[in-house]
This record gives C-alpha cells, structure tokens and sequence, in this order.
C-alpha cells in the first residue's frame, strides 16, 4: 500500500465519524460508559485484592519439631521449606525468643522470675508465610511427612476463606467484563453497519470504478478502531480524575485506615489500566467493524 | 516469456481476433421470467462507437452488467479487453474495472465532496501518486468544460454538469472502453448534444465508446454503428445505422 493511500485511509476514517456523528457519538459513549465500569471495578477489585493479598501475607504456618532433634537437622529442613516455590518466607524463632515473646503477655514484665528455666525449652519453631495460601494444604502434608516435624500450626479456615473470596472476585470480574465486551461488540457493529447502508451508494461507486476490496472496507474498519480508542480514553480519563480524587478524599478523612487497608496508588492502577483499557478499546472497535464489513459489504 | 507476458499475449490475440469486447452465444437468466439475454452473440472493435437501443426489458442493462462483470452470464462466454469475464477471479475484478470507465443516467457522483474531489477519488483507488492527481484532474476537467467548477459541491451542479464530472471520472485512467449507460437520459437536449460531442471526441482519441440509450434524435443524426435490442436479442445491428422503431 502507498502512502498516499495510507493517509486517503485515515482521512476517510475519520470523515466516516464526522458524516455518521450521532451513531458514532452513541457508539463511543457506550463503549465509554462499558469501558468507565470496567475501569471503576477494576479499581476497587484491585484495592479489594490488596487488601486481601496483605491478610494473605500475615498467614502463617507454623513448624515445631520434636526435643533432640539437632540443630544442624533445623536449619537443614529450614532450607528445605525455604527452597518451596509457595514459600514467601521463613522465619525461625528459638525457644528462647518465643519465651521472650509470650513470657510478658502472660505473667507479667517480672515473667522470669518464677521460671528459672525456660518453661518453652525446645519449641524451637519455624514460621513460614506463604505466597498464595491456596497452596497452604500441600505445604502442609509435605511439612508433617517429615520425620522430625513434631506439629504444624495452621488455619484451614483463613486460608480457605481468603482463596474462596479470592476465586469468587475473579469470577464476579471475569462475568462483568465478559457481559461490557459483548455489548460493545454489538454497538460497534451496529454503527459501522448504519454506516454502511447510510452510504450504499458510494460503496457501489467505489467498486465500479475498481477500487478492491482493501480500499473499501479499510476506512470502516479504521473508523471502527477509532471509536473504540476514543471510547478507552475518554473513561480513562474520568477515573484518572476520579481516583485521585477519593484517594485523597479518604486519606485525608479516614487516615485512621491507612494502618490496615493499604490503597494502590493511582500508578499502580493506571500501570495496567491504561494499557489494557485502550487495547480492548480498539480490540472491540476492530472486532466489531470488520465483522460487520465481512457481512454486510460484499464487494 | 514470462507467465504474465504470455498472459498479455493471449489477450491481445483475442482482441485481434474477436475485438475489444465479443460476446459468443451469451444468455443470462434470472430466477424468475423469461432470459434477460437470450443467445446473443457480438463483437465490437477497438475504437469503435456503438449505439445499444432498445426498449425497457431489452436486455440493453444486463449486457451492460455483464461487461462491468457484475453479472455473469448463464451460458455462453464474455470477453472484454481480451479476459474471459466468467475465468475472472473475485480479487482480479477491481483492476480489470480500472480499465472500464462507466458512466450513468443518474451521475453517481459523491454528493458530499466537490467537482475535483470526485474526479481524483478515481485516481485515489488506482494509487495515483499525488503529485499526478494534482496535475491530471485539472487537465481532465478542462477537456470536459468544468476546469472553473472544481471547487463546487455536485449538488450545486446541473445536471448536464454532473454527467461531465461522471464522464471526467470516467476518463481519467484512460480507460480502453467508455461504456455510458444512458448518459443523456436526465439531460436537456442542448446537454445532452454537448455530452454526445464530448464522446465523440473520446472517441477521436482512440477509446472504444459504447453507449446504451433511447435517444432516438441523438442516435439518428450521429450515423454511427447501431445494435438494436428486443427481448434478450440483438434484432439489428448496422453500420451507421439509426433508430428502429418498435411498430
């Protein structure tokens, strides 16, 4: 293809909005409005999972091993646990440091005093956090089939309900989006299909002057594109807006829930967001048009 | 020799033999009714001018579709410029088109862009650089007598002006064939002696000019060659011939 037919292909897609401006405008804002709820729930899904993702993280299990094993034999199956692809960390707490830990909460500051050994004495322990707590049960029956693993602390129930909550989020998402997709395919399609009938005519025109099909259906196609790019960025652009500005509006009132719900920054929404909103954009402006043209352009 | 030249050969073999555009036995039926063309066999040399005459239900617009190659025939062949129409592939027919300028009774023109606008859009399609459109359309428009009107939207035009815009659009790839589809049928007859002129001129230079029409003053004072049709077959078919009347 020639430049020049390059640019007479992005002029007439643009033009084709501009003759076709009230069904294009319909076009994108639906595809803006379809786009906007994808945006807002992917915003506050991403917040949920952060939120989720940090309780997941202070998930822990915890490894006890029975009196004489060695402490060459701990390290080693501390490396072992460590070495475990579901593993984010391990921590190991000698009985010493647990005594350290508990002593004070349960009698006292003067804790040591009717405690001439350490009451703890050989509940050395591994605490191992996880990356994904879905994967707790595995890690699990792997730490109690080792010979020297007395017990293994852990709750089923946290785990289950986080990876549960988890799994019914990224349907929920995967359903709204899905259903936004659809309908957006179905506008798109529409309008270069209106386009299509409104200028009939000039179509025929085209192809008795021999212009191939290439020719033809670009321009729709390109128009289909565009809508769909301009329908991704205007939404965009309204939560960028919007974001920043609960962002702040929480912050600064509710600074008290900053301790425990950690909130993404507008970067890190956006780092993705961005990206896939304006490809899905011109993904459904392309799908739409060019199945449409296939159908009702035969040239 | 290439597969290409070989290709060209076998065309140009054709024309010589059978003319630019040889139509041997063709019928074409539809659904419905009775065969639009019925067994029609021509052949018109290069540089011809043909008059196409006859009444509603003639067949005068099936021939015409089947040269445009928007119809194919039932039975028979069709050759135009030297390609079997039926062998034609679906992708090669935009650019054996380009080699066909057609004009219509109803113009055709695209209502939303002006005079030059129409005409170089013919040259878009054919990727003409732009340098060339910039210098080709204006030339064009001064042969059919508008080179002051490129500017103007269509719709402001008359309509002896829109079929010089047709005709201009038609002209500007310098087509082998100008087949012209009732082109004075919307026109006055002071247009439509002025279009007719115009063809004849085309002609001068070496198109082949075939023109499909009910101009019975037209078709009578021009003396050229006349193909009259009546129900899907040719009745008549004279040198300088005129006129048949139905009765």
């Amino acid at each position: 293809m020639k430049i020049s037919t390059l640019f007479y292909t992005i002029k007439q897609g643009f033009a084709n909005i501009f003759r076709n401006k009230w069904y294009s405008l319909a076009s994108v804002a639906t595809i803006a409005a379809c786009l906007f709820l994808f945006g807002l729930f992917y915003a506050i899904l991403a917040n949920f999972e952060n939120v989720l993702k940090t309780a997941e993280e202070g998930v822990s299990v915890t490894v006890f091993f029975w009196e004489g094993t060695t402490d060459e034999r701990i390290e080693e199956i501390g490396q072992m646990i460590a070495r475990r692809a579901e593993v984010a960390e391990v921590k190991f707490q000698s009985d010493d440091e647990v005594w350290a830990a508990f002593g004070p909460d349960y009698f006292g500051e003067d804790y040591a005093e009717g405690f001439p050994e350490n009451p703890l004495e050989g509940e050395d322990n591994y605490e191992v956090y996880l990356t994904d707590v879905s994967m707790q049960d595995s890690l699990v029956t792997w730490l109690n089939s080792i010979q020297e693993v007395r017990k293994v602390n852990y709750s089923e129930m946290t785990a289950n309900t986080l990876s549960g909550v988890n799994l019914l989020i990224a349907y929920i998402s995967l359903g709204i989006i899905v259903i936004l997709l659809a309908v957006s395919i179905f506008l798109i399609s529409n309008t270069v299909a209106i386009g299509i009938s409104v200028r009939k005519e000039e179509i025929n025109i085209m192809k008795y002057i021999g212009a191939t099909d290439f020719f033809v259906r670009a321009p729709f196609v390109l128009e289909g594109m565009l809508i769909g790019l301009i329908g991704a960025a205007l939404p965009l652009w309204i939560i960028y807006m919007l974001y920043n500005y609960a962002l702040n509006y929480v912050v600064a009132r509710f600074a008290i829930l900053s301790g425990f719900l950690n909130f993404l920054t507008v970067e890190q929404i956006f780092s993705f967001l961005t990206p896939v909103s304006l490809l899905v954009g011109v993904g459904i402006g392309f799908l739409g048009s060019i199945s449409t043209v296939r159908k009702h352009l035969h040239v | 020799m290439t597969r290409k030249e070989l290709l060209r050969k076998k065309r140009e073999q054709i024309i010589e033999e059978n003319g630019i555009i040889y139509l041997d036995n063709v019928s074409k039926s539809y659904s419905t009714g009775s065969p639009a063309l019925n067994g029609v066999t021509l052949s018109i040399q290069p540089g011809e001018f043909v008059f196409i005459v006859g009444d509603g239900g003639s067949g005068k617009s099936t021939l015409i579709k089947l040269l445009l190659r928007e119809l194919t025939a039932t039975s028979g062949s069709v050759y135009v410029m030297g390609n079997d129409l039926a062998k034609l592939k679906h992708r090669q027919i935009p650019k054996f088109r380009r080699n066909l300028g057609v004009v219509f009774q109803d113009f055709r023109l695209l209502k939303d862009r002006n005079v030059y606008e129409n005409v170089a859009f013919a040259q878009r399609i054919v990727e003409t650089p732009g340098s060339e459109i910039r210098r080709n359309v204006p030339a064009i428009l001064a042969t059919v007598g508008l080179a002051g009107k490129y500017k103007a939207k269509t719709k402001q035009l008359s309509g002896g002006e829109q079929q010089r815009v047709a005709l201009a659009r038609a002209l500007i790839n310098k087509p082998s064939i100008l087949l012209a589809d009732e082109p004075t049928g919307n026109l006055d007859p002071k247009n439509s002696w002025e279009i007719m002129n115009l063809l004849e001129e085309i002609n001068e230079k070496g198109t082949t000019v075939l023109v499909v029409t009910h101009n019975r003053e037209i078709v009578n004072a021009m003396q050229k060659r006349v193909i009259a049709m009546k129900k899907g077959i040719i009745v008549s078919d004279e040198e300088e011939g005129g006129y048949i009347d139905e009765d």
